[in-house]
């Protein structure tokens, strides 16, 4: 059994059905990348699987244990970590106290994590008491990755990382994901950016109207030419 | 010598007592702001609940003195404090649990949980007037004042008198220590800092495992805490009256306002604007003027507003800094 398996999800917000029998897997130390077109679903996909979204049907596991009816405060306490989308940090907050309450639900010495953070985004540790509120898009973007880093989490869920942040930045993001993905986390992962993302990604789930479409490796899809023409634009 | 006179009579009649009253605004101010900043309401009742912590205050004040026991040369409430924030928390924890908790789990929209302070504060209203009456009392005792016209004229042997009296010391000594207290406490403890998080971002607060009810829980207590230390203060300097009280609420809202609401930096600069604002518009300046332009004796008393009009500067000000600046002199959060 894979280490993320949200198997057979279906639901929405409201009355109508956003997602549609749609399963998603994640192994250990692999990324997967979620991709499609605006209003696939993506993000309520991740979402489903974090408890942000009432089920009607399927059945999410991490590391064999059934989550399905855990909050998503319970969930982070399983090892999931979420960065959203926007609003991702405490604006007013000083990065080093971003990072302390990423850490709120430990009660052990959390020094070493955070000296971690800050060797894998060396400028948080320059900026560390500076106000997250005050930073670019892409420091803010490390803040909120690294917040959600402080847990510890054995599975971690990005919502398009990328969003609003300078070709630049995003290629320095992708690089810290997968460096993450190397110390054993595994990441799920929304892109708007889905060439670079499906170049970085072990496994690449295509969703359209809240199906799975296409589910084969970053590179398989990336080669696929129906999916090229269709979602990658040739 | 002519100039000195006029420095001592604006010291005397002007930045001492606006110090005073505006370390007490700032106080309530602060209160109001860190429940807007958290709970995300303007607390309409947080003026009664300053006449109901004193009001408690005054009633453990004369239970001590009944008993003999007092504070040397400071008032016996000092000591009857402790005891009256302990009752104003217990009675916010309360009114949380019976009111405001229903309404924060129904998602009320913000100006739904301001009609309903609204509603507590009436309630809060009768409370206090049950508790202790709507008379006027004065319940200083201890050292009436620090310096008095006497001691100055032998200590400097001019004839413009500064009296100090030692409730106006004590305000602003206990005020300091109060905004030194809540700033370590926001900025260095964990418990502190959640509650930093939970108004910068509470979805995220949430997700990082912070416990809503906890930061609930403590911004109540610590928000009967600070009006009880404000109303006590208050009514130490001036004099008690639950309708007083009641009429703070524009010169607090002013204050927490044009500081920039939701930023407690704002609250105490605000606090005092508003009172430098008042005392400065509301004091007669003959004399001052009469020192300082020699040969000229104005008719008037060179009075702006007369003193009942007081109020109406708070008003003035709050409705300027809407206009033009919503967000207050240290960027709070748009009302």
């Amino acid at each position: 059994m894979s280490y993320l398996s949200a198997a057979n999800m279906t639901g929405g917000y409201g009355k109508a059905d956003i997602l549609h029998d749609c399963t998603l897997t994640v192994e250990k130390g692999e990324i997967a990348v979620i991709v499609g077109p605006n209003g696939a679903g993506k993000s309520t996909a991740m979402k489903a699987v974090f408890g942000m979204l009432n089920l009607r049907e399927g059945r999410v596991t991490l590391d064999g244990s059934d989550i399905t009816a855990l909050s998503p405060q319970d969930r982070v306490k399983k090892g999931m970590g979420f960065v959203p989308q926007v609003n991702n940090v405490f604006p007013t907050m000083s990065v080093e106290e971003n990072l302390e309450m990423g850490a709120f639900i430990r009660n052990d010495d959390f020094k070493v994590t955070m000296e971690q953070v800050f060797t894998l985004f060396p400028i948080l540790k320059d900026k560390r008491r500076q106000n997250a509120g005050e930073l670019s898009g892409g420091q803010r973007q490390q803040v909120a990755v690294g917040r959600a880093l402080m847990t510890q989490p054995k599975l971690l869920m990005l919502d398009e990382p990328t969003a609003g942040v300078s070709p630049i930045v995003m290629d320095e993001l992708f690089d810290r994901i997968i460096e993450v993905a190397r110390t054993g986390i595994s990441i799920l992962m929304v892109e708007q950016n889905a060439r670079q993302a499906l170049e970085i990604a072990d496994k690449g789930y295509v969703l359209v109207q809240g199906e799975n479409k296409y589910t084969d490796t970053g590179k398989a899809l990336l080669a696929d030419p129906d999916v090229r023409r269709t979602f990658l634009g040739g | 010598m002519e100039f000195l006179n006029a420095l001592v009579a604006i010291t005397n009649y002007v930045i001492i007592p606006a110090t005073a009253y505006g370390a007490q605004l700032a106080l309530g101010a602060l209160g109001v702001t860190l429940v807007y900043s958290i709970l995300r309401f303007s607390n309409f009742a947080h003026g009664d609940t300053m006449a109901f912590g004193t009001g408690v205050v005054i009633l453990i004040t004369w239970g001590f003195q009944a008993m003999g026991i007092s504070f040397g040369p400071l008032p016996t409430a000092l000591l009857a404090l402790p005891f009256g924030i302990v009752v104003t928390s217990a009675l916010m924890l309360g009114t949380d649990k019976v009111v405001y908790q229903y309404y924060r789990k129904v998602k009320a929209a913000p100006v739904v949980m301001v009609m309903v302070s609204v509603g507590v504060m009436f309630i809060m209203n009768a409370l206090t007037r049950f508790l202790i009456g709507v008379d006027q009392i004065n319940f200083a005792d201890g050292a009436r004042f620090v310096i008095n016209a006497r001691q100055w004229r032998e200590m400097t042997g001019m004839s413009e008198p500064l009296t100090l009296r030692s409730t106006q010391v004590i305000t602003v000594v206990t005020a300091i220590l109060v905004v030194w207290a809540l700033f370590w406490f926001l900025g260095r403890t964990r418990t502190g800092k959640s509650m930093r998080a939970f108004s910068d971002n509470e979805d995220l607060a949430l997700l990082s495992g912070i416990d809503p009810n906890r930061v609930v829980a403590v911004t109540w207590i610590i928000t009967g805490a600070l009006a009880t230390i404000a109303g006590t203060l208050y009514g130490l300097d001036k004099s008690f009256k639950a309708f007083t009280y009641f009429q703070l609420l524009l010169p607090i809202f002013a204050s927490a306002i044009v500081g920039g609401i939701g930023n407690p930096v704002g609250a105490i600069a605000g606090g005092f604007v508003i009172s430098f604002s008042e005392v400065g518009l509301t004091y007669a300046w003959k004399k001052v003027v009469t020192y300082l332009i020699p040969n000229w004796e104005p008719d008037g008393l060179v009075q702006l507003l007369s003193t009942d009009y007081k109020y109406a500067v708070s008003f003035t000000i709050l409705i300027l800094v809407l206009i033009f600046k919503p967000t207050g002199l240290f960027k709070g959060k748009i009302v």
